[in-house]
């Protein structure tokens, strides 16, 4: 694959890539409208996608609104990331029954080829940075996790290029967007003017294969551009930034911060922006019996750095005030995580700004900490 | 990762709230293969894992396991008998620097519960002594009554070539061993700061006094070893619990050398 | 007398005292002697010396009627035992048993005292090194009183 190929395909042939997908066993994962939110489901057709449908997003605000046209991709992120396939919520690691004065522990595999096997329609370019810190995460250690890196390793990416800035993301400032660049099998991005088409960029050749069984045609010059203008303007239209340098120095030396009071006043430790954020990946363990005991299972489940439990060792808590997990969460985001895997951990989707109900914003928050930093340094922040 | 069936081959009551838990493997096949210092996820059928340094002589075959009774898992390991089968994921972790520590004189100082993680350090040792210049081992408890391996420190303190020193923060009546902090053997330990390497194990106030006694004596920052705990609930550095700073406590500790982390030793809540 | 104004001026607490403050201090020094379980001072009574351990071993303790003598603190060779004489009342607080046979240099407090109220200068030197060691135990003693050991519920 030296150049890519850019082909134009009509929402109709957009239909017929989710039946194709379908026929080879895939679940197509997609967006689709559920009460007061865009969500993350399986859908089976384009009709169930948020057709004419917008968000309006801000710190602790989430609107659906009516556009009156036929977008089917002019939201942003909704609560959903698709760690929920990837690093499901909750999942049995293993089952042990007991037998005679011991126990026999039995893995849990799928039981078929199909079970794991997901198209994932609609992937941001964040997100899309999201799935490959995870990869890092979950594939790329010592130790891997067997269930994630089965489901990974079969799902078909289909990303969709912002054409239009939300209300709380800032992708292009942590340079993971707007445009889809590496990772994906199929690249869209959707124009909605005089016409109506989708931009198709293939990434591999398992998208080719796909893309070769719908209608299409090679993608006209004016036709890209365009793709590519409303991409751009994306871009620059986004509300926030966060600057992703020195970010070690800037929190590692800054633990004392006044303004880690300021937002603790504020924070409710609800744990609500671990869960939306893509790429959190703490999880507990718990083991279940039942009633008889002649079963144990061993569920792993979502957890959150936020709760007291979470650094609980005999007698009390390690972090006991929520000032200090706030610190926490943000100092492991920003920069804990580049020693741990290289990159930072935030991707910029906005989903802790928008779903937190007192909308604490991270950006805000490591402004402040790098202020005090450049002023140590004896940079101001505008110069820099 | 699965846990493997181990049978318990003995248990024993060591204090009032601590016990000893001998393993071998259910299959009976494989010698079970750890450095000093590592430890092992042991899983208790329908109740849970708890994270267990591993005490026993890594020579042995035998895996062996102190520990004290505080939560609901280890609670239910206390109440385990001869024959019943626990779950075992390991060995995990760094280790002590029984390389680094060759032709030097090595000080090992372990506070109540510290010491069963510093036994393996203490078997290698003695199993290589001639590599070794001198070996001291300080040991501090609560009260005599919570001394662990009382006929097994005896025995090494009838070696000539190993130094004991045990002490107390409260004696009981009759108790005619030394009382006071365990810091405070540190001035009778006969030893080369300059050519020491230390281990340290006790709760977190104890082992930084305790660097920081040695440091007063002359031994530097990086010669001196720690082990940390935090919460566990994987063993192997995927559900961030264990998080120490940016450090992972179980894959890039328990074992962390001194200097690199004594200043988030001080930062308080990390 | 010669033997003992090397001992002393190698000991760490009398580290850079001065030729002359050390002939002063040997002159009130002397070698003692005491056997396995033997007292070096009751509570209560007249403290009028400090002890610097040569060998042996020395158990600080407190008697209570019920749970009978307790064992505060151990201290050993090279060890400096007693300050009481310094601080007024100048009475031990404590009682000191000789836990092994103990030998150690006894100096004169009550004669160390009135030389330090004449020449304050001796004063200070002596009271800094005793501030130093009262720091040292301090703290060892806080850390005992964390019973850091204990299990926290």
């Amino acid at each position: 694959m030296s150049t890519p190929r850019m082909y134009r395909i009509e929402p109709d042939a957009l239909n017929e890539l989710i039946q194709s997908l379908r026929q080879q066993n895939y679940t197509v994962i997609g967006p689709t409208p559920r009460g007061a939110a865009i969500v993350l489901d399986e859908i089976t057709s384009t009709s169930q996608l948020p057709i004419g449908k917008t968000d309006e997003q801000a710190p602790a605000q989430y609107r659906l609104k009516e556009r009156g046209d036929d977008a089917m991709f002019a939201f942003s992120a909704g609560p959903h990331s698709w760690k929920r396939y990837l690093f499901p919520p909750v999942l049995k690691l293993f089952s042990s029954r007991k037998n005679g004065e011991g126990f026999q522990i039995s893995e849990e595999l799928p039981s078929s080829d199909h079970e794991e096997k997901y198209a994932l329609l609609g992937v941001r370019a964040c997100d899309l940075s999201a799935i490959q810190i995870q990869d890092k995460v979950f594939g790329g250690g010592t130790y891997q996790d067997p269930a994630y890196v089965r489901v990974r390793n079969q799902a078909f990416i289909i990303a969709v290029n912002c054409t239009r800035a939300g209300g709380t993301c800032f992708c292009s400032s942590v340079r993971t967007g707007p445009r889809a660049r590496v990772g994906f099998d199929l690249a869209m991005s959707e124009v909605l003017d005089s016409e109506h088409y989708f931009i198709v960029e293939v990434g591999t050749d398992r998208g080719e294969n796909v893309i070769s069984t719908v209608t299409s045609r090679a993608a006209e010059d004016g036709e890209v551009e365009k793709a590519e203008h409303l991409i751009r303007a994306a871009a620059q239209s986004t509300g926030r930034s966060l600057e992703p340098d020195n970010t070690r120095e800037i929190l590692y030396q800054n633990s004392d911060h006044p303004r880690w009071d300021t937002v603790a006043a504020r924070c409710l430790s609800c744990a609500n922006c671990t869960m939306v954020c893509p790429t959190c990946f703490c999880a507990t363990v718990e083991d279940t019996t039942d009633l008889a005991g002649t079963s144990a299972d061993r569920i792993r489940k979502w957890d959150s750095c936020f709760t007291l439990d979470f650094s609980y060792i005999h007698g009390g808590s390690v972090r006991p005030s929520s000032k200090a997990r706030y610190r926490h969460w943000i100092t492991h985001k920003l920069a804990s995580w580049v020693d741990q895997f290289g990159t930072i951990g935030c991707v910029g989707c906005g989903r802790c700004i928008t779903w937190c109900p007192v909308g604490i914003d991270i950006t805000e928050e490591f402004r402040v900490i790098r202020e005090t930093y450049l002023m140590k340094r004896g940079t101001s922040p505008n110069k820099e | 990762m699965v846990p493997r069936p181990y049978i318990v081959k003995r248990i024993r009551k060591d204090t009032v709230d601590t016990f000893t838990l001998e393993l071998g493997p259910k299959d009976g096949r494989s010698h079970f293969s750890s450095a000093p210092g590592q430890f092992n996820m042991i899983y208790i059928y329908g109740v849970g894992e708890v994270p267990i340094s591993i005490c026993g002589d890594p020579s042995n075959s035998t895996l062996v396991h102190t520990t004290r009774a505080v939560g609901s898992v280890t609670k239910a390991m206390s109440k385990l008998r001869r024959g019943d089968i626990v779950g075992i994921r390991g060995p995990f972790g760094t280790s002590w620097p029984v390389e680094q520590a060759r032709t030097r004189d090595v000080v090992v100082v372990a506070g109540g519960i510290g010491l069963p993680p510093l036994r393996p350090a203490l078997y290698h040792l003695l199993a290589h002594r001639d590599a070794y210049g001198k070996v001291v081992l300080l040991y501090g408890t609560r009260t005599p009554d919570d001394i662990l391996f009382k006929e097994e420190l005896e025995n090494w303190r009838a070696r000539f070539d190993l130094e004991v020193f045990v002490t107390v923060d409260r004696g009981t009546p009759g108790w005619r061993g030394n009382v006071g902090v365990v810091t405070t053997l540190i001035t009778k330990a006969g030893f080369d700061p300059t050519n020491t390497i230390a281990m340290i194990v006790g709760p977190e106030v104890m082992m930084r006094f305790t660097a920081l006694e040695l440091m007063k004596r002359g031994v530097k920052a990086e010669a001196i070893y720690v082990s940390m705990e935090r919460n566990m609930k994987c063993g192997i550095g995927l559900c961030g619990h264990c998080q120490f700073g940016p450090l992972f406590t179980c894959k890039d500790g328990p074992v962390f050398r001194y200097d690199q982390i004594k200043d988030l030793l001080v930062k308080w809540e990390i | 007398m010669e033997t003992l104004e090397r001992i002393l001026s190698q000991h760490p607490f009398f580290k850079e005292l001065g030729v002359d403050y050390m002939q002063l201090v040997t002159g009130c020094a002397s070698n003692v002697r005491f056997e396995q379980d033997q007292f070096v001072f009751r509570e209560g009574a007249e403290a009028n010396q400090f002890y610097l351990i040569r060998e042996g071993r020395v158990a600080l303790q407190l008697f209570s009627p019920e749970r009978g003598h307790i064992t505060i603190e151990t201290l050993g060779e090279g060890d400096i035992l007693g300050w009481s004489w310094l601080i007024p009342p100048y009475s031990w607080h404590f009682d000191a048993k000789a836990l092994d046979l103990t030998r150690a240099i006894a100096l004169d407090g009550k004669c160390l005292r009135r030389k330090c109220e004449d020449d304050h200068h001796l004063g200070y030197e002596l009271l800094k090194r005793f501030s130093h060691i009262m720091g040292q135990r301090l703290e060892s003693t806080r850390l005992q009183l964390l019973d850091l050991y204990g299990v926290r519920s």
